[in-house]
Parts: structure tokens; C-alpha cells; sequence
């Protein structure tokens, strides 16, 4: 009943035919049998690195970005690129974090969950550009919850998707426009996301299903 | 499966602290330009007020309302209860509206129990007679929690008409599964008879515990309940069990002053108390509303409650 924070937001489609909960994370730990990793540790860097490069091209410096992590590897993911963007720039870059739970269209379906934190700059998002940051792209569904949240907190000039796995079988009219790898996946697969802040290591699993 | 929040003694330790946590989050929403959330949009919550009550109803009306619930005001004065309705046909009648939560405060201790067996939707206890008033307590110990960290070891003193008071024994259950160490303090005259199993120790001299206090909350002297003489006078209750500027001096530092309100300014507390940095009964108010939410989420928002006790 007691949902623990890690394990709160992971994909909705609680029935399509996925092994286990699947699509997203849920435990951590060492790797299952039969996962394997299809990206490594230096893998995900180099990922985040041009994907910082490419955040910052696209809007032209790093004064108005603002970094918003969908809890809870999100979060961590939004953090580093931050940090990355920082590095090249020598200018602070925001970042934050926001939870979507209340905003989920699946609320019904399971029994009612803890809440992730929402973690905003003073000042707000108004005249941002807002980059939302998350681990895997698969439905589109958290996405089109945090852009309700958004929407709640205020106008942000331009809002981004930026996510370190897109493994397809999107049920939205949603894209990401930076993203770390595309991984065609079976639905009966599941993408795991390991990262140092929660799971000791870097990686991206793979596990299940006939490839 | 449905559950209830009839009781704070209902609350798992786990339970409780998923409430006071989702609340944290959800005071954040309090400070935004918009403060609502479409999680509950589609649902009914009643309120469902048989006693007279201001902060309450107001406060769980506000919770709803933030979370997009509808709300149905209901309010035994001007309705056919006074018409001599029983509370199973109002029950009834409720429940024909598909009322998904029923917030239910009655003079009769039990009374949200009794209703619970009626009603399909959850059903959340505003007070019942002498009996518990669960969401007071648990802003309570929301309150305690942002001032003064965990609960764990901390010694939280209740002074006052413990007899006639739903919010002392709520604040006992529930402190004590949070960890903290309550003392009660009343005279003898307003202390329950049969108090044997209550989680806590009782004094009848203020002054003693005040100085190891790191909460003291005062409860109302409940002048609509006292059909008898319990104390000699008012100055006589005043000067042994009030909180006045003296005795604030003597608790210890960063030690705070609650008080459910409403106030009897000047009988167990001084309005300079009341009126103090110390003093967390504003605070208290806001409070409110946020944990209401949060009771409201974690008991409407899912295929099923998160929390709460079954019948």
C-alpha cells in the first residue's frame, strides 16, 4: 500500500500486456537474470555531454534554461546536464525537479500513491525555456502530465523534452527533442535504468521478451 | 475493499507518515498562483456537518475544492433533519448521489462508525461527541513536525478538558504511534474514568511537566459540554491550568504553544500567548488545509484508499 518514492511514476497502461510493471524502472539492486545492458556507464556520459551541447545550441546560452527533472531518475538526469551545461558555460544553469502523480490520467487504476517532489527556482518558470528531463520515453503519457503540471505553474517561453532512452510505442501525439539512445523495444520488454545517485551505477537493462 | 478515517488509533505508524509526507508536498501548491490540481475532478465529497463548526468545514471545503472534487455542503440546520431525519436516511440519500467521500461530523460519539456502514464512499471523521476528530491531530503533528523535526522522543503536553475532548484522545493515538511521549494535564475532574489504556502519562500539576515540554497544547474549556460543575471557577482554572506569559518564560527554548481553536482568550490561554512567535495556532489553520488534501488524495485518488482503517 505504502508505494516507496523510486517505484512512485513509472509508466501508466497498467494492462498492456507488459512483463511485470515494466517500461520503467522499479527496483534496484543488482541486474536480473537474462538483463542486459545496452548502454554503459560511459555510454550514458557521453550521451548527456552532447545532449547538454545540444540544449544549449538550440537556445542560444544558458541565462533563461531551466532543467525540471520528472522525479525520481529524472531528477538526477536534469541535475547532471545542469552541471554540464555549467561546466561549458561557466554560468549557473537552473535546475529543479516536478512531479506529475497528481496529474496522472491512471490515478484510478491502482491505489492511490505517494507524491514526488516538486522543486522549483524562486521566480518561477514564467519566461523560461524549460527543458523537462526524464529517464524513458514510452508512452508519452508522463510527459503529457507534466505539461499539464507546467501549465499550472506559470508560461514558460518554450518548453523541451529531453530523455536518455526512447524505446518507442508511443499512445501520444509526443516526441522528445534530445535523446540520449533510441532503443526499439518489444512491449513485453523492460527498460531499466540504473543511476549512481540511486543504484550505485550507471546503466541502461534490458530484460524479457523474444528480440 | 473501502477504508475510513474514523480513528487516528486506525493509522499504521507507515500509514500516518505517508499523510504527514504527502501533505509536506502538498503544501507547496498553497504557495502557487494556482491552487488546484485536477486529481479528484469527477468526484463528490459531502461535508456532512450535524455541530457547528467554522474552521473545519471550511477546511475540508478547501481541500476538496483544490483538488477539483465537487462538494456538496450539508448542515443539519435547514435541512430535513430537522424535520426529524435519521442519520440512516440521510446516509441513504447521500449515498443515492453517489457520494465518493462523506466528511461527517456529529454530537454523538460513534456516529461516523454507524455511517460507515451505510455509505459506499469513504467516510472521514470531523469530530463525533467526545470521541476523535483524527484530521486535527494530524495537522497537529503536521504542525509539531515542521517546527521541530521527527517526532521521535519529543514530549508533547495536553492541557486542559481532556474529558470532553475528541482532539486529546485523537492526539494521544496518533502521537504516540508517531513516537512522541504525551502527558496529560487536567484536573481530575476533567480526566476520563477509564483511562487505563490510553498511551500516555497524566499529572494534575502543570508547572511540573512545563519545563520538559517541547509541545504544550491547550485545549478548550468546553463551556457547551459542561453540564456540571468541574472546576470551582474560571480564575481558579485560569491560574492552575492556563497558559500565561509566566509560565511560556518557564518552558524551554524552541519549545511551541498549539491550540485547536477556537480561543477562550484569557481563560486557558493569554492572548499575549496566544499572540506569540511560539505560538503555531495561525499556522495550525493553513495546516489544515493541506493535510485535508492529503487525506482527501490518499483516500479518493486511487482504485483504492491508500490509508485508513476498515470497518
Amino acid at each position: 500500500m505504502n508505494v516507496a518514492r523510486n517505484q512512485v511514476r513509472d509508466d501508466p497502461e497498467p494492462d498492456g500486456g507488459r512483463a511485470g510493471d515494466g517500461g520503467r524502472p522499479r527496483e534496484d539492486g543488482p541486474p536480473h537474470d537474462g538483463e542486459r545492458a545496452v548502454l554503459e556507464a560511459p555510454d550514458i556520459n557521453r550521451a548527456l555531454t552532447r545532449i547538454a551541447h545540444e540544449i544549449l545550441e538550440r537556445a542560444k546560452g544558458p541565462e533563461r534554461l531551466l532543467l525540471l527533472g520528472i522525479p525520481t531518475r529524472g531528477t538526477f538526469l536534469a541535475r547532471r546536464l545542469a552541471e554540464r551545461i555549467e561546466q561549458v558555460e561557466g554560468h549557473p544553469v537552473a535546475s529543479g525537479s516536478l512531479d506529475v502523480t497528481m496529474y496522472r490520467d491512471d490515478l484510478r487504476l491502482r491505489p492511490a500513491r505517494a507524491l514526488g517532489r516538486t522543486v522549483l527556482p524562486e521566480d518561477g518558470v514564467d519566461g523560461r525555456i524549460v527543458v523537462l528531463v526524464d529517464d524513458v520515453l514510452y508512452s508519452g503519457r508522463t510527459v503529457r502530465a507534466a505539461l499539464d503540471a507546467l501549465n499550472d505553474l506559470g508560461r514558460p517561453t518554450a518548453v523541451r523534452l529531453a530523455v536518455l532512452v526512447d524505446r518507442g510505442h508511443r499512445e501520444l501525439p509526443i516526441r522528445a527533442d534530445y535523446v540520449g539512445k533510441n532503443l526499439p523495444t518489444s512491449r513485453a520488454e523492460t527498460v531499466r535504468v540504473c543511476l549512481r545517485e540511486t543504484d550505485q551505477r550507471d546503466a541502461v537493462l534490458l530484460r524479457g521478451g523474444q528480440r | 475493499m473501502n477504508r475510513h478515517l474514523l480513528s487516528t488509533a486506525d493509522l499504521s505508524r507507515e500509514d500516518a507518515l505517508l499523510i504527514l509526507d504527502t501533505a509536506e508536498e502538498l503544501s507547496r501548491v498553497s504557495g502557487r498562483s494556482i491552487k488546484k490540481l485536477p486529481t479528484l475532478r469527477g468526484r463528490t465529497v459531502v461535508n456532512l456537518f450535524f455541530e457547528d463548526s467554522t474552521r473545519t468545514r471550511i477546511s475540508f471545503e478547501a481541500a476538496a475544492k483544490r483538488l477539483s472534487a465537487d462538494v456538496i455542503n450539508f448542515s443539519a440546520k435547514g435541512s430535513s433533519v430537522s424535520k426529524g431525519e435519521s442519520l440512516k436516511d440521510t446516509a441513504l440519500t447521500l449515498q443515492a448521489m453517489g457520494a465518493d467521500a462523506v466528511v461527517v461530523r456529529h454530537g454523538a460519539s460513534g456516529a461516523p462508525h454507524r455511517l460507515a456502514n451505510w455509505v459506499d464512499g469513504s467516510v472521514v471523521n470531523a469530530g463525533d461527541g467526545t470521541h476523535e476528530h483524527p484530521t486535527q491531530a494530524l495537522l497537529d503533528a503536521f504542525t509539531m513536525r515542521r517546527r521541530l523535526g521527527e517526532l521521535d522522543g519529543r514530549r508533547v503536553t495536553i492541557v486542559g478538558d481532556v474529558l470532553h475532548s475528541r482532539v486529546a484522545r485523537s492526539n494521544v493515538h496518533l502521537l504516540h504511534t508517531l513516537g512522541a511521549e504525551v502527558t496529560l494535564v487536567a484536573p481530575p475532574t476533567l480526566l476520563p474514568v477509564a483511562m487505563g489504556e490510553w498511551p500516555c502519562e497524566v499529572s494534575y500539576d502543570f508547572d511540573s511537566v512545563l519545563a520538559k515540554s517541547d509541545v504544550v497544547m491547550m485545549l478548550r474549556v468546553q463551556h457547551e459540554r459542561m453540564n456540571a460543575s468541574y472546576f470551582p471557577s474560571a480564575r481558579e482554572y485560569s491560574r492552575r491550568y492556563g497558559l500565561d506569559p509566566d509560565r511560556l518564560g518557564r518552558m524551554p527554548e524552541g519549545a511551541i504553544v498549539m491550540h485547536p481553536g477556537p480561543m477562550n482568550r484569557g481563560m486557558e490561554i493569554a492572548a499575549e500567548v496566544a499572540d506569540s512567535a511560539r505560538s503555531t495556532i495561525v499556522e495550525q489553520v493553513t495546516n489544515g488545509v493541506t493535510v485535508r488534501m492529503a487525506v482527501l488524495y490518499l483516500l479518493l485518488s486511487g482504485s483504492e484508499p491508500a490509508i485508513g482503517g476498515n470497518l
